[in-house]
């Protein structure tokens, strides 16, 4: 029962005209897991991680969210239904942070879950509460993303997809929009959920966070997943050599 | 120039009610012509766009002249008032379409991009994400067109309607004072003109983003 995967991934490829930007993708994700996707940007990493919530819909392959396919076949107003409440499910974090300019930091983290989910004003407010606690910044709740540090937009867009509760929280480049100096911010956000076993998949460039936190690390070129397994492996004793090529020119300058 | 100056207030007047009420239609034009051109139905899209090259590829003149000359014709029958209203709104609307359809686009893809991922629906996310940062951005805009406007209900003089360019023609038949004339119709113009602009940035600063 544990065994199951709470994201399953089955042979997901996608392809625009001529360019296979995924080729015949599989991977499994159980609850609890943390799973960094590295590698070249144009290999496909992002595109994998948007095709979890279908908002870069695949060629072809399935993608399952426990037990329910999350890019089911259906007509189009089935669809939306179908993908709206899949998508409840699943979490998102933007490069961009991607906040709502005209709400402030409390609108921005209700907005979903009183349209969607139906609980009162004072309800939603204390959502809000708990979910800035979490990542530290209940002080800001008035504020609008304007008057925020980028480290802060980004706590507050993890807030936001957290307090719609989901089961899976995806990562596309959470920190490389980020000024050096405030990635950290973020990765302790990221650690802490961490360790509260939220499953996360996270598409990453920053090999030291994705050692020290992940359990399992894939390495992608060119639309396949080339090298995976667990990040000591991976980082210390690559197989493939394009993994070990990848790794020197990212490592250079790390430890 | 003391004596006409009434005549030429009450001429303004009907200007500024030709403004408002065409300007009004010209809004729900906008709106539905934007709505169409944004359309998933290539049907709609397809009548937004011609909507929008006929009217912006005509002059607005002969639109006037086909709805109120040629109306009749085809069992249409306006009073020089009312056609004038249609025709410039019609017209403004075509304007206002490719204003409102541009706010509308250039509001960042990942703003719907993270409320779908949250759950929204697409009309839930345009109703509460992308229309509010929409309307910001198209309030400049569509003072232009207003501006536009307010200075196109010169044509409908054309046909007859009594507003400022008519009742200036007009009162040079009586003063011989062409200059006079079309310099006081001027200034009440842009009397007009100032105030709306002023109503424009009233709006934009209060619907500025903090």
């Amino acid at each position: 029962m544990t065994d199951r995967p709470i994201i399953d991934i089955r042979h997901a490829a996608k392809s625009y005209g001529t360019l296979e930007v995924l080729k015949d993708i599989s991977l499994q994700v159980k609850k609890g897991q943390i799973v960094a996707i590295i590698g070249p940007s144009g290999s496909g990493k992002s595109t994998l991680l948007r095709a979890i919530n279908d908002l870069d819909p695949l060629t072809s392959g399935e993608v399952w969210l426990e037990d329910a396919q999350v890019n089911k076949k259906l007509p189009t107003r089935q669809y939306e239904a179908h993908i709206n409440s899949v998508r409840q499910n699943i979490g998102m974090v933007f490069q961009h942070f991607n906040l709502f300019p005209h709400l402030n930091v409390r609108d921005n983290i209700t907005l979903a879950p009183k349209m969607l989910k139906g609980i009162s004003k004072a309800e939603a407010d204390q959502l809000a509460v708990e979910q800035l606690n979490k990542v530290g910044l209940l002080d800001r709740i008035d504020y609008y993303p304007s008057q925020l540090s980028g480290g802060q937009k980004q706590r507050v867009a993890i807030a936001r997809a957290l307090a719609m509760k989901p089961k899976v929280m995806l990562f596309d480049e959470a920190t490389s929009a980020l000024d050096p100096e405030l990635v950290e911010e973020v990765n302790l956000v990221m650690k802490q959920l961490a360790e509260e076993h939220m499953t996360m998949i996270i598409v990453t460039h920053e090999m030291g966070f994705a050692q020290d936190v992940c359990d399992r690390v894939l390495f992608m070129d060119q639309g396949v997943v080339v090298e995976e397994g667990p990040p000591e492996v991976i980082f210390k004793t690559p197989a493939n050599e394009r993994t070990k090529n990848f790794l020197r020119k990212h490592l250079k300058g790390q430890n | 120039m003391i004596r006409v100056f009434p005549f030429f207030l009450e001429a303004a007047w009907v200007t500024i009610q030709l403004a408002v009420l065409s300007g009004a239609m010209g809004l729900a034009c906008g709106a539905l012509g934007a709505a169409a051109r944004l359309s998933r139905s290539p049907a709609l899209r397809f009548a937004g766009a011609a909507y929008v090259s006929v009217i912006r590829g005509t002059p607005a003149l002969i639109q006037v002249f086909i709805l109120y000359f040629g109306g009749p014709q085809v069992g249409i029958q306006l009073d020089a008032f009312e056609a004038g209203v249609l025709a410039l709104g019609f017209n403004i609307g075509a304007y206002m379409t490719e204003t409102m359809r541009g706010a509308i686009i250039s509001v960042d893809r990942g703003q719907t991009e993270a409320a779908r991922t949250l759950g929204l629906s697409r009309f839930e996310t345009f109703r509460s994400v992308t229309l509010p940062q929409a309307l910001r951005l198209m309030i400049r805009p569509l003072g232009v067109n207003i501006n536009a406007l307010i200075k196109g209900t010169a044509l409908v003089a054309a046909i007859s309607v009594v507003e400022l360019t008519y009742t200036a023609q007009r009162y040079i038949g009586s003063t011989y004072k062409p200059f006079e004339m079309f310099l006081l119709a001027g200034v009440l113009y842009m009397a007009i003109i100032y105030v709306t602009g002023l109503g424009v940035n009233w709006l934009d600063r209060r619907a500025a983003l903090r």
